[in-house]
């Protein structure tokens, strides 16, 4: 039996949660999954709350996601991209924030590209902050929604073998499912090349492996992260063509092992580089449920979250 | 804290017996009738009515289902801490079909005023009634009255009422406690 309620105000990272937060989390979020499968999506529960996705950066399916989640909640929802806003005049975050609350806003959804935005922006503001990304720090709602998948998937993630594959670097994915997974009783290993992999990564309690085969061979869920080419400023691998040979998957490699790994990616895919697409489209895939699953879970977040308000 | 018993032993099983006859009476062999049992405890009492039902009539198709209200609640963020959700359990379509609202007791109406806006989202049922097994009459906050009562109390907010079912707590019984808060 789950906590009663999260022990947090905000949703900043899986660091700050706890496995109790983790399992009420999920729990909340079968319920919603009946309630997205069903012909009338929505649920009156959060009618009176007024909720910004305030992007500072570049989003899809996050952003998607979050407003659906938002909607099928009967939230009213505000967006906001700093691409055509005043930020670009100049104007600082909390400048942008506060005027945002100052339209009455209970609940704000950010993404930035530098880590701590959220943490910075919860000291300074009243509104509940959950943070959608902020720079290679943290992605908690990606995190717990690929848990979510993987136990729905297997049945529990306690006891199973993780791999996270590629650009560890530069990614909030690995650093949230790493933390998400172990709380949860998962091995974590990742693999990539050394130069994609942070020196101290080990210091978390993963395994560091740089072969492909001798990772998958050892796992029964295998992430493959994204190249996240906007975020190298400088060149960590000689090319694209020689990473997708070293560490893309591809079908045969997947037919070649002793057992049937789980196939998962955050997106969005770089088809032909982390994985081909007959591996993205194929049974052993369940990208298109961590899709669906994120709705839940960003639904029960919100939920979660919207209970505490005073 | 006082307690007075309302419904125990073999008056309990006749309340259920009639409630059961009262429903055939208007539903005859159930194939256009479906039982939803309100979540957690009117679905305790749903399953009762269901086993009845099914020996009576010696069918075994009668469809049942449990509906969870939560997210439909009106008293969202107004109680103290978290209301946690029940599962839905409705494998079967409800539109144009007759549809008993089951509960163990009916005191403001709220629940089933979320009920009925929470079962719209299973489709459109060709008519809605309410069973419960108490009906804590004159308090209520909305206009929701039912259309088949166990039995009918006088009492006042500061009471509360209590169903014990035999599956669960050992015993079918029905208790009027006092005050609420003790």
């Amino acid at each position: 039996m789950a906590a009663e309620k999260l022990s947090t105000r905000h949703l900043l990272g899986i660091k700050d949660i706890t496995l109790n937060d983790i399992e009420l989390i999920f729990e909340t979020a079968d319920n919603f999954k009946g309630v997205i499968n069903r012909t009338i999506k929505k649920v009156p529960s959060l009618r009176d709350i007024t909720i910004a996705n305030i992007f500072f950066e570049n989003s899809t399916r996050t952003k998607l996601s979050f407003e659906l989640a938002e909607k099928r909640l009967s939230a009213d929802v505000i967006n906001f991209a700093a691409s055509s806003s005043s930020v670009s005049k100049g104007e600082t975050l909390i400048d942008t924030v506060n005027n945002i609350l100052a339209m009455k806003v209970d609940m704000v959804v950010m993404r930035h590209p530098y880590a701590g935005a959220g943490v910075f922006l919860s000291k300074h503001i009243n509104a509940q902050i959950v943070n959608a990304g902020d720079g290679a720090h943290e992605h908690p709602t990606q995190a717990l929604l690929d848990a979510y998948s993987i136990r729905e998937k297997l049945g529990e993630v306690r006891g199973k073998k993780v791999v996270i594959v590629g650009d560890i670097l530069h990614s909030r994915v690995a650093i949230s499912n790493i933390l998400c997974l172990q709380k949860l009783g998962a091995e974590v290993m990742v693999c990539g090349p050394t130069t994609l992999i942070p020196k101290h990564i080990a210091s978390l309690g993963v395994k560091v492996e740089h072969d492909l085969i001798k990772a998958l061979n050892w796992c029964d869920v295998a992430n493959m992260l994204r190249i996240q080419l906007e975020r190298q400023d400088i060149k960590y691998f000689p090319s694209l063509r020689e990473y997708a040979m070293m560490y893309g998957l591809n079908k045969q490699i997947l037919d070649n092992l002793d057992k049937e790994i789980i196939v998962m990616h955050p997106g969005p895919i770089n088809r032909g580089v982390e994985i081909t697409s007959d591996v993205a489209d194929s049974k052993q895939s369940i990208i298109l449920d961590q899709v669906e699953n994120g709705v839940a879970i960003r639904m029960a977040v919100l939920y979660l979250l919207a209970s505490q308000r005073d | 804290m006082q307690k007075r018993t309302l419904l125990d032993g073999k008056k309990f099983q006749i309340t259920i017996k009639r409630l059961c006859h009262q429903l055939i009476e208007n539903h005859n062999d159930f194939s256009n009738t479906v039982l939803i049992g309100i979540q957690p405890r009117g679905s305790y009492f749903a399953d009762r009515i269901k086993q009845e039902l099914s020996e009576t009539l010696k069918n075994k198709n009668i469809r049942k289902g449990n509906l969870d209200i939560t997210f439909f609640r009106d008293d969202f963020r107004r109680k103290d801490g978290l209301v946690s959700a029940n599962s839905n359990t409705i494998d079967f379509i409800i539109e144009d079909c007759n549809v008993i609202l089951i509960d163990d007791v009916l005191w403001t109406g709220r629940t089933i005023r979320a009920a009925l806006d929470a079962l719209l989202a299973f489709g459109r049922p060709a008519r809605v009634e309410l069973l419960v097994l108490i009906d804590r009459r004159f308090s209520r906050h909305v206009p929701i009255e039912p259309d088949y009562i166990g039995q009918q109390v006088d009492s006042l907010d500061s009471q509360m009422v209590k169903v014990s079912w035999k599956e669960t707590e050992g015993e079918d019984k029905v208790i009027l406690l006092s005050d609420r808060n003790k």
